[in-house]
């Protein structure tokens, strides 16, 4: 045995002997997880997020979390000899004075936009493959939770510079929180100390940025992770793959390697985007004021939807007994986002509830399987791709030399007539991929020969499919619609059924109505029976 | 796939849940392992160690880029090196990053074991007895405290603990109002620096505005005077700015009633704060007398007292009445008669 064998065992022994590592490490290191591209958007959220904390932490040894104006004496000679605030100049020092200090800006910026993108479409994959499905459930809604904070971080983190693109942004988050009704304008000085824009909004945001929100994600990406460890990792459907199985690569030593790998790839790709790519040159927008706004203001990408949804509502307003209610804010700012998110934390239980299905999954869905729900996916996202087309009318308008008018109003027909008809889209390219499936199943693939029967008849050869890929393409359960009944049975006594259930039994019919039932083995061999009977 | 099933699907009879070999393609089961090149070809493995050598190399190459750049890149006060300096080191620690991943991935892809490990699966939920013991466990737990019992010890713990609720309320009163005469949000929104006689001065240089000064068609951006002198001027500024716009007297349609008198020869003031969010109303389109907000593209047409002609602005910018004083210069005639700014409840 080598030195280095001999100490690792002697450090090893000393840890067993106080903590019990091996047990823990026996099981754990051997720990399975499938292989799949899709698996990797997860990991690639949870790389970003340690990126932001190792770039943050090197953010605040020099950023100043305060409005107090100084004068400007740094590098930046357009600013130089202005009084501007601490805040704004002390990224400008950052920026300019600090030996990698803008790298590290930008590295900090480019991770928070892949966190939230990342998280966004990993959230997506789970959605789409049905992964949010008992047991899973809680961890939906952890994640569910870690993106809108995703969203409230980086939009925190990005109006810490006090430039005049963050102080425009905060100016408008100022008037949402006002807009409540009774207590908007009450709740709006609490939040910023007194009138708009103050001196205690920034302090108190830079904690709630650096300590309070990351705090509450460290506990959920903890509990999210332990879940994932807990629960084992779904996996999508292939032979051998079970319900009652999981199969892939060993955490030790393929997915220590794998995975650390694609940390240090991610980490790689951050970097060098930061270095050629810049984002939020706050030093061209100069220091915020609340009488100067640059045209073409944009948010960071994740805010985009809810500045296209204030934009696109119409400017409707209450005002009587001399109360104001500003739906134009309120709809779009406030209640609008409240829906959407309510309805996404609430799916998994939604479509349990109208399947009836209370049996553990742990094999993912193909998502031309689930055409309601793929189509429903779809469709929120077509709702949420039009908000955000809006959010950019203005730069639209200008690149395309279009009316602003004619955009806004575009979308605005767009929001409610583009969603359904996505839907129905997507739910019948669904059925057409099955109906593809249960061909390919039943006839075979073609394989392009053409033969030419003694009778001078011609046909094209067809393969039958391998087991295992008719395992594959028929794996999935058909779920059926509830029978609609009838209100009062035959005898006049009303159905006992309660109102609910047959709301339910409607809902089975649009979900499942058109589902189209996998091919049986015995179909197959009925087919054959008649082929062999001499007909092609 | 049905008997491991904790509950029962009644929308679900299913191929899977029917079985039978009439009913469900078998499961074939694993495919058998193939061996990859680097599994039966030393010469291969040797190939591929050396590649993931090659690229920790590579690596380390990256980092001395980026130990190189810092140092040859001093950022002195010259912006040209702030550029180079982030270029350099950012593509150094870029690589060196990289390739370390993409090397740990391609040593575990091409040399370490690919043949796939099945775990087994057991049902999350626990068994019945596992249950009843856990729920026995609280049982006894309860009774020994005599929760049931007890009730003036419960009664004055919840208590107890709903009055520590004040704590960590009431702090947070100072939040805001530390100064007890301080006056009501509504009341700070509805009022800003502007009152009879406050003149009219240049934002940023604050010089006076001489009417005459006021060239036909032209935008001035303007503030109250003294509004350097207040406590907090940006507060100030984010209710008072205000534009000043010299039209045409005809081009104007009428004034609402009470106020054909607030304009001054034909130049306007208008409130620069965007009744929406409270964005500065900045764009001024000379050709159809419209300002945009660029935040939302609420757009008001000074022809119509800033009447909102698109975008989801609400009302239109409050109107500021104007006059000269005895030198000439623009002052205000009276305060604000409405709150600018965006909405809020008590507004009216």
């Amino acid at each position: 045995m080598s030195t280095a064998a001999r100490a690792a065992g002697t450090v090893g022994t000393w840890a067993d002997e106080r903590l019990g590592i091996g047990k823990v490490a026996k099981k754990g290191l051997r720990k399975v997880f499938p292989d799949h591209w899709s698996f990797m958007l997860g990991e690639i959220s949870l790389y970003s997020f340690i990126i932001l904390l190792l770039s943050g932490t090197f953010l605040t040894f020099w950023y100043k979390p305060s409005t107090v104006e100084v004068l400007y004496n740094g590098s930046y000679v357009p600013l130089r000899g202005l009084q501007l605030s601490q805040a704004y100049v002390s990224t400008l020092e950052l920026s300019f004075d600090v030996r990698g200090g803008l790298l590290m800006r930008q590295i900090h910026h480019w991770a928070a936009l892949i966190f939230v993108a990342a998280m966004t479409v990993h959230m997506l994959r789970v959605f789409f493959t049905g992964a949010f499905r008992k047991p899973r459930e809680i961890n939906w809604v952890i994640g569910s939770i870690l993106v809108l904070l995703g969203i409230i971080e980086g939009f925190a983190g990005y109006s810490l510079p006090d430039d005049l693109l963050s102080g425009t942004g905060l100016r408008i988050a100022e008037a949402i929180i006002q807009a409540i009704p009774v207590v908007g304008s009450w709740l709006a000085f609490f939040v910023f100390g007194g009138a708009f824009p103050g001196q205690d909004f920034i302090p108190r945001l830079y904690t709630i940025h650096v300590l309070l929100l990351p705090g509450i994600f460290l506990a959920l990406i903890t509990v999210h992770l332990i879940l994932v460890v807990y629960h084992k990792h779904t996996q999508y459907p292939g032979p051998g793959r079970t319900n009652r199985n999981v199969v892939g690569y060993p955490l030790m030593p393929v997915y220590i390697a794998k995975a650390g790998g694609f940390f240090f790839m991610v980490f790689g790709v951050i970097a060098l985007i930061s270095a050629i790519a810049t984002i939020n040159p706050i030093w061209m927008y100069g220091a915020y004021t609340p009488t100067q706004v640059t045209a073409g203001s944009q948010p960071d990408w994740y805010m985009g939807f809810l500045d296209g949804a204030v934009r696109t509502m119409p400017n409707w307003e209450s005002r009587f007994w001399g109360i104001t209610i500003p739906w134009n804010i309120l709809t779009p700012a406030v209640i609008m986002p409240g829906i959407i998110t309510t309805l996404m934390i609430l799916y998994p239980w939604i479509e349990a509830w109208i399947t009836g299905d209370r049996r553990e999954h742990h094999v993912l869905d193909r998502p031309r399987n689930a055409p309601t729900r793929t189509g429903l996916g779809v469709m929120a996202l077509t709702f949420y791709g039009v908000l955000w087309a809006n959010g950019g009318n203005d730069v639209i308008a200008e690149t395309f030399h279009l009316s602003i008018n004619a955009i806004t109003w575009t979308a605005r027909i767009a929001l409610f007539v583009a969603p359904p008809i996505a839907f129905v889209i997507t739910k019948r390219i669904c059925l057409a991929l099955q109906r593809r499936d249960r061909e390919k199943v039943l006839h075979g693939r073609e394989t392009g020969i053409v033969m030419r029967t003694p009778d001078g008849e011609f046909y094209e050869v067809h393969e039958p499919v391998s087991p295992a890929e008719a395992y594959v393409l028929t794996q999935h359960d058909t779920y059926r619609p509830l029978a609609l009944e009838a209100d009062v049975d035959e005898n006049g006594v009303p159905n006992p059924k309660s109102r609910s259930q047959k709301f339910r039994a409607r809902l089975t019919n649009f979900y499942f109505g058109d589902a189209i039932e996998p091919p049986t083995p015995r179909e197959v061999r009925e087919l054959e029976a008649a082929h062999s009977g001499g007909e092609h | 796939m049905s008997e491991h099933s904790n509950g029962s699907a009644d929308v679900v009879p299913a191929a899977g849940a029917q079985g039978g070999l009439e009913q469900q393609f078998p499961d074939p089961g694993l495919p058998a392992h193939v061996h990859r090149r680097t599994d039966i070809d030393t010469a291969a493995a040797r190939r591929a160690e050396r590649t993931v050598a090659r690229l920790f190399l590579l690596s380390i190459a990256g980092t001395a880029l980026f130990v190189v750049a810092w140092f040859l890149f001093p950022v002195n006060g010259k912006l040209s090196n702030v550029a180079t300096s982030r270029l350099l080191m950012g593509i150094g620690l870029g690589l060196a990053l990289f390739c370390i991943g993409i090397g740990a991935v391609y040593w575990a892809k091409k040399l370490m074991p690919d043949v796939e490990v099945v775990e087994d699966r057991h049902p999350i939920a626990s068994t019945p007895e596992e249950r009843e013991g856990a729920l026995a466990v609280l049982r006894e737990g309860g009774e020994a405290t005599g929760f049931g019992r007890r009730k003036m010890i419960w009664a004055s713990l919840s208590g107890a603990l709903g009055a520590l609720a004040l704590p960590a309320i009431i702090p947070l009163k100072d939040l805001w109002i530390r100064d007890p005469q301080a006056k009501q949000p509504a009341a700070l929104l509805s009022t800003t620096m502007w009152t009879g006689g406050t003149r009219i001065v240049k934002d940023p240089t604050l010089e006076p505005v001489k009417a005459t000064d006021i060239e036909l068609g032209a935008v001035v951006h303007v503030l109250p005077e003294g509004i350097d002198k207040v406590e907090d001027p940006l507060d100030e500024k984010a209710k008072s700015a205000v534009l000043l716009i010299r039209l045409e007297p005809s081009e104007v349609g009428p004034a609402p009633k009470g106020q054909e008198d607030w304009s001054y020869n034909g130049i306007y003031a208008y409130s620069k704060i965007c009744t929406h969010m409270g964005c500065p109303v900045a764009l001024y389109e000379q050709q159809t007398h419209n300002l945009l907000c660029p935040c939302h593209q609420s757009t008001f047409d000074v022809t119509q007292h800033c009447k909102v002609v698109f975008g989801p602005a609400a009302r239109p910018l409050p109107q500021l009445a104007i006059t000269v004083d005895a030198d000439g210069y623009l002052v205000a005639k009276q305060g604000f008669t409405e709150p600018v700014g965006p909405s809020f409840w008590e507004r009216g």
